[in-house]
């Protein structure tokens, strides 16, 4: 996306200031106007009133700050130049006269009702407006009180606010095109994007043109709209193309993932059956909702994972804070709610003297079983897949002195709603081009979709092209999010391919003058009595001196249910297993991962090397989350970690020695060949793995992410304290 | 800042002269994709972190970022689009593509660049020693796994690597 550049472009640069909440006093653009080559200093008084606002589950960001800034980073004013240096120059030159206020940067400061709101009430509807809970949730089953168990285990764990960093930062291009706007962004949902334009710009679909280059890594966080709005209406009133390039910084303070603190009240028989899971979950969302109530929602609505429980309770609540837009983040909220749930299930089998592996086996939902009741049952052999993963780690082996041993489950519900339509346009040559609008943003979705075309239509990939990325020419797509892309556009693909088989038998019909039934096609053949013929050789046969192609079209849809608590029931789960082996330095509090192993139930690899690849990929992903990543704000909700040199990533140097990802292939899948969707799930269990292996090799238990040397010393050195007070007694 | 005057620099890119003006703030990073025209050398981190920026000075590997243009007045820089030579890919282009390396492919060029540099170093790198050779370059995809096992088959592969 960085790369694309126009003629007589202009650059942005947005004007911030360095606190998270603050009453905008006066903005002066004086000194900034008055250097040579700006063209514009914009801020909320120079665009309409009210305020455009936009966003996927409430329309409630504003192009630019609105009388408060409610989040560190959230731009008051944008400067255009003529150069990306005059504008970061005038950007500096621009005076914000602010008065800082108190900040919401924290779950408890968003449930003190003393504490400021962090969006006005008239902005909102419904019993909370005067509250910074935007929403919540009630889920559940079974008995209407909590049945009496054997054991009840109450724990509470947090999940902290992460970056998505993908390596490539954001970056936005939008240019005048006659009576409408091109807009330019490496987004995941492009459709989606046309559409928050169209509607903030007064104008039909039809004048409104997204171009998605494939993104620079994405991983939820380039899904929904940020400053494309601002650069589209810039572009509409100066009549000139404007560019956005967003420092990595800058990309930090557009959207992060969210937080998480979960109270678990769990109850077991003795024999480590779940009688019941009482959750409490709170969400630390940031000053506008983006897509976050969806994570929170979703999320929890399986907080009982995979396990069978007889009764449930989940209470959820998705909080306003001032901090950055909580978003999707690879897994949607499902690693965070894997890693209070596999915490608990350890805690229960370290309470009940029952094995890890066994726990987990003895409540999981076999194929067909129903976990969430009413719900879509379990689509897997999720027991052969965590049986994999033991028997790779060698569960059953004992470990050496100063080593532990983790394994941990997680399921994610896929895409429940919407639609993916593709064309497919077989040419006279055989070879077809596939028009389909799902982003590749790494995960490879072009070289699938192209596998499925050549697949059905009997040629080589290198004979399909894939079209992508431009609203003006794919058919629509909802989104490329949730694993969705091969079971929802792969089958789009499919069908197209299907309907051009058909439209090739009437076609050969006529051209030969023949009954429907005595004409087959198969990928690539058509054969007619005493004759095959290939895809081509018809198409010239039948199309002779005119010329022409075939067109297919193939849809999936997944349609709303009801009155489903997410819309509908998802289209597959997408289950994995951790297990892994640490060693832990009780000096340090240093973890080597010495093997890691990583089990995804894909249903059937239509490209093993990468459903392999992606399994590593989110494994080591998850190794960050685990193990060093974290956004640390001060009181005052300001992020201290801006960028690559205070916010850490896994690096070569932090990958275990030894790295294995399995897939379990049982054809079992709704997607084409029966796959199923895939490259979220390495995330799931990566951190309650591990947590469960520092446990195992030292007893120290921690319930808060990321696992950092620090905190993993301090539980260490207590622990041993403990088991030292413990015997004392004794020895003397 | 606008004040600044231009000033002329000339230096080798991927074996071609090239003379350009930039200013004085200018890094490498920038003057190779906007004055240059090479947009294969990525921008992520700009403060010589991420390693996106990867290219080879006099044969060694900088960060671009962390260079100012006036700087390479008369150095040979390499860049990612300087490695194939007459139509065909380096060993370690080929490897990654072997492999399977690449998911994004945003962290690629300066990935590529850092095992050219460390095979130009140390041709038969251990494990451990393309671990510690690519430490300086983030991939937030693939999961390094891949990466690595490449850059250990373009060694074996007896990589012949342009300083």
């Amino acid at each position: 996306m960085g790369d694309i550049r126009l003629e007589d472009m202009l650059h942005v640069k947005l004007v911030t200031i360095d606190c998270a909440h603050a009453r905008i006093l006066s903005i002066n653009d004086e000194h900034a106007r008055a250097l040579p080559g700006v063209r514009e200093v914009v801020s909320a008084a120079g665009l309409p009133n009210p305020m455009p606002r936009f966003g996927p589950v409430y329309q409630d960001r504003p192009v630019l700050a609105v009388q408060e800034t409610r989040f560190h980073g959230e731009p008051v004013a944008a400067v255009v130049a003529d150069t990306e240096q005059a504008a970061e120059e005038a950007a500096a030159l621009v005076e914000v006269c602010y008065e800082e206020l108190p900040a919401v940067a924290t779950i408890a400061a968003a449930l003190d009702p003393s504490m400021p709101l962090v969006q006005d009430a008239e902005l909102r509807t419904g019993p909370h407006a005067g509250t910074n809970l935007l929403c919540e949730w009630r889920f559940g089953w079974g008995d209407a009180e909590m049945p009496a168990a054997d054991h009840v285990l109450d724990n509470t764990y947090t999940f902290p606010m992460v970056t998505h960093f993908a390596i490539e930062p954001h970056c936005f291009l939008a240019a005048p095109d006659h009576d409408g706007v091109i807009v330019w962004s490496a987004v995941q949902h492009p459709f989606v994007l046309q559409q928050v334009i169209a509607r903030l710009l007064d104008m039909p679909l039809t004048k409104v043109r997204v171009h998605a280059p494939d993104p620079g890594g994405a991983f939820g966080g380039k899904q929904h709209a940020k400053y494309e709005p601002l650069l589209a209406l810039l572009a509409v009133r100066l009549q000139c193309p404007v560019r956005l390039e967003l420092t990595l910084s800058e990309t930090f303070q557009a959207v992060r993932r969210t937080a998480f603190q979960i109270r678990l009240r769990s109850g077991f028989a003795s024999d480590g059956t779940l009688r019941f899971q009482d959750a409490e979950c709170n969400a630390l969302v940031g000053a506008y909702a983006d897509i976050a109530p969806r994570v929170v929602s979703k999320a929890c609505y399986f907080m009982c994972g995979p396990y069978l429980v007889p009764t449930a309770r989940i209470h959820a609540r998705a909080l306003l804070s001032h901090t950055p837009p909580a978003t999707a983040f690879r897994g949607f909220g499902t690693p965070q709610v894997a890693w209070a749930l596999e915490s608990q299930m350890d805690e229960a089998a370290r309470r009940l003297g029952i094995d890890r592996l066994e726990i987990r086996l003895k409540n999981l939902a076999r194929a067909g079983e129903q976990f969430v009741p009413g719900d879509k049952p379990a689509d897997g052999n999720w027991p052969q897949a965590l049986r994999r993963a033991a028997a790779a780690i060698g569960w059953e082996r004992p470990t050496a002195p100063g080593r532990g041993r983790g394994i941990a489950v997680g399921v994610k519900a896929s895409a429940t709603t919407g639609a993916s339509y593709a064309i497919v346009r077989l040419h006279v040559d055989g070879s077809a081009t596939v028009l389909a609008a799902t982003s590749d943003m790494g995960q490879g979705a072009r070289t699938v979709l192209a596998q499925v075309a050549a697949q059905e239509l009997g040629v080589g990939v290198d004979q399909i092209r894939i079209v992508m990325g431009d609203t003006a020419i794919v058919p629509f797509d909802l989104q490329t999010s949730a694993s969705r892309s091969v079971v929802f556009m792969g089958t789009a693909v499919l069908e197209a391919c299907r309907d051009i088989h058909a439209k090739l038998q009437v076609m050969a019909c006529e051209a030969f003058g023949l009954p429907p039934d005595s004409v087959q096609i198969t990928p690539g053949m058509v054969r007619v009595p005493a004759r095959k013929l290939t895809f081509a050789e018809l198409l010239s046969e039948a199309f002779a001196g005119v010329h022409g192609e075939v067109i297919g079209v193939g849809s999936r849809r997944g349609e709303r249910v009801g009155n489903h608590p997410l819309g509908g029931p998802p289209a597959f789960y997408e289950f994995s297993c951790t297990a892994c082996e640490v060693e832990v330095d009780p000096e340090t509090g240093e973890i080597l991962i010495v093997k890691h192993i990583s089990v995804a139930d894909v249903g059937k690899a239509l490209n093993p090397a990468q459903a392999h690849s992606q399994d590593e990929g989110a494994a080591v992903m998850g190794l960050g989350h685990s193990l060093m990543e974290h956004l640390i704000l001060d009181e005052r909700g300001r992020i201290l970690n801006l960028g690559a040199l205070d916010y850490r990533v896994p690096t070569t140097k932090d990958m275990p020695l030894e790295m294995h990802s399995l897939l379990v292939e049982n054809g079992d899948g709704p997607g084409p060949y029966g796959s199923k969707g895939a490259g979220e799930g390495g995330l799931f269990g990566v951190a309650p793995a591990i947590a469960s292996a520092v446990a195992d090799a030292t007893g120290a238990v921690i319930r808060e992410l990321p696992l950092t040397p620090e905190r993993i010393w301090e539980a260490v050195t207590q622990q041993a304290a403990a088991n030292r007070t413990q015997r004392l007694p004794a020895d003397t | 800042m606008t004040e600044m005057t231009e000033t002329t620099v000339t230096f080798t890119v991927n074996g071609a002269v090239r003379t350009i003006k930039v200013f004085p703030r200018t890094t490498l990073l920038d003057a190779l994709r906007w004055q240059v025209g090479l947009t294969g050398t990525k921008k992520c981190c700009a403060e010589g972190e991420c390693g996106a920026c990867t290219v080879l000075l006099d044969g060694r590997a900088v960060n671009s970022c962390l260079v100012l243009a006036v700087e390479v007045e008369d150095a040979a820089v390499v860049t990612v689009e300087g490695l194939a030579t007459a139509g065909h890919l380096s060993s370690v282009q080929d490897a990654f593509l072997t492999e399977g390396a690449i998911q994004c492919g945003f962290c690629i060029p300066g990935m590529v660049m850092a095992a050219h540099a460390l095979l130009a170093e140390n041709s038969r790198p251990s494990e451990a020693e393309v671990r510690e050779g690519l430490s300086g370059n983030l991939c937030r995809c693939a999961g390094y796994q891949r990466i690595v096992q490449a850059v250990l088959l373009a060694a074996a592969d007896g990589a012949t690597v342009e300083r």
